[in-house]
């Protein structure tokens, strides 16, 4: 299988047509079996709630996020389907790095910055994302990519808007990158 | 016969573990196509590495084309497929957000958590960012509840508020990804540089 990827990439990575190709039938595969698309900041959402719920149940019984979100999702938050596809994902990542050995320790960063100033950004970046997620009911997976998918409004407004903001942003920030 | 869950047909704790494999087959088709390195992420919105274009793009009208087909089979009922709802400003102001961390952290939610997966040192840091970011949403939400909930438009489809048939958006959609991924082959060539 190893083999046979290489062959047709030519590359260490599989070629990005095939790899958007079966992307697209794994999310075809969640629509068919489990009637949605796939995700990622939901399972956030449903850990930052369980953390809460274990740590300030007196907090999260009476502030108003904590409550709408126990009325509409009864039982354990933990017990969601994205935190199971994500569990999943972590496994799928992980089989693939050991495939092609690319397991490996390190903090990627342009030679022209420190390791320091790429965690920095890292950090500022996903505070950023993270807030957006939820103002944007969903990320790149669960709204840009599984809404465009199922042609929703919404996913092409949120696919537009993630990476245009990133392109017009990109100039200013090219020193981390380029 | 599908959604399989909604129909009855597999239990909802299968469903979980369906997820489990679904969410597999995800990460590994991220990760081998290079998702879990922040500078090949970042290559597209620079033009030395238009991947992120080219897989995004592809999955998409791969998945519009499959759905639509089994629909037509009759094998799945769309009306029973969850379509995001679209909420105008939050959606717009959640995009722009996240279109920021994106250029400045090198990773969306599901690519970081890939990356991760291998050792990115950088990557966990990310995450660290994204609960924080998903806590500080949580604990403030009474200051924008009203903006999160304003402008809510129903469920609407883009074929829907262009008032064309779904097919024709979706043919419409794969000329533009077409052309987009023309330009992704074009900027590779103009802007090289070593594979990450």
């Amino acid at each position: 299988m190893k083999e046979s990827m290489q062959k047709q990439s030519g590359k260490r990575y599989l070629n990005p047509y095939l790899g958007g190709v079966l992307l697209g039938l794994v999310l075809i595969t969640a629509n068919f079996v489990s009637g949605r698309g796939l995700g990622a900041s939901g399972a956030l959402k449903s850990t930052v709630i369980s953390v809460m719920n274990t740590v300030a149940p007196a907090h999260t019984e009476k502030a108003t996020f904590y409550k709408e979100y126990a009325e509409e999702h009864p039982g354990k938050p933990m017990k969601a389907w994205l935190v199971f596809e994500m569990l999943g994902v972590l496994t799928g990542a992980f089989l693939s790095g050991a495939l092609f050995r690319r397991l490996k320790l390190k903090v990627e960063h342009s030679p022209k910055i420190t390791s320091r100033r790429r965690i920095i950004f890292a950090v500022l970046g996903g505070v950023l994302f993270g807030f957006g997620s939820q103002m944007g009911r969903g990320c790149t997976s669960g709204s840009a990519l599984s809404g465009m998918a199922v042609l929703s409004y919404q996913g092409f407004i949120s696919m537009a808007f993630i990476f245009g903001t990133a392109y017009a942003l990109a100039y200013f920030v090219r020193k981390n990158w380029i | 016969m599908g959604p399989l869950v909604t129909n009855g047909i597999i239990s909802q704790n299968t469903d979980f573990l369906m997820a489990f494999f679904i969410g597999i087959g995800f990460g590994f088709i991220l990760e081998s196509s290079g998702f879990s390195s922040s500078r090949k992420l970042v290559g597209v919105f620079y033009g030395y590495d238009t991947v992120v274009l080219k897989v995004f793009f592809t999955a998409a009208i791969t998945g519009m084309i499959g759905l639509l087909f089994l629909s037509l089979f009759g094998w799945l009922d769309l009306d029973l497929v969850y379509i995001n709802p679209t909420y105008m400003y939050s959606t717009i102001a959640g995009g722009i957000i996240m279109g920021a961390g994106f250029i400045l952290g090198g990773f969306c939610p599901g690519t970081g958590f890939c990356a991760a997966a291998i050792g990115k040192i950088d990557a966990i840091f990310f995450i660290v960012g994204l609960f924080l970011g998903v806590f500080i949403f949580a604990e403030g939400y009474p200051l924008w509840e009203s903006f999160y909930k304003a402008r809510y438009l129903g469920i609407p489809t883009l074929s829907q508020v262009l008032g064309l048939k779904d097919g024709i958006v979706v043919l419409g959609i794969i000329v533009v990804a077409m052309g987009m991924f023309y330009v992704g082959e074009w900027a590779e060539k103009k802007f090289p540089r070593a594979e990450y």
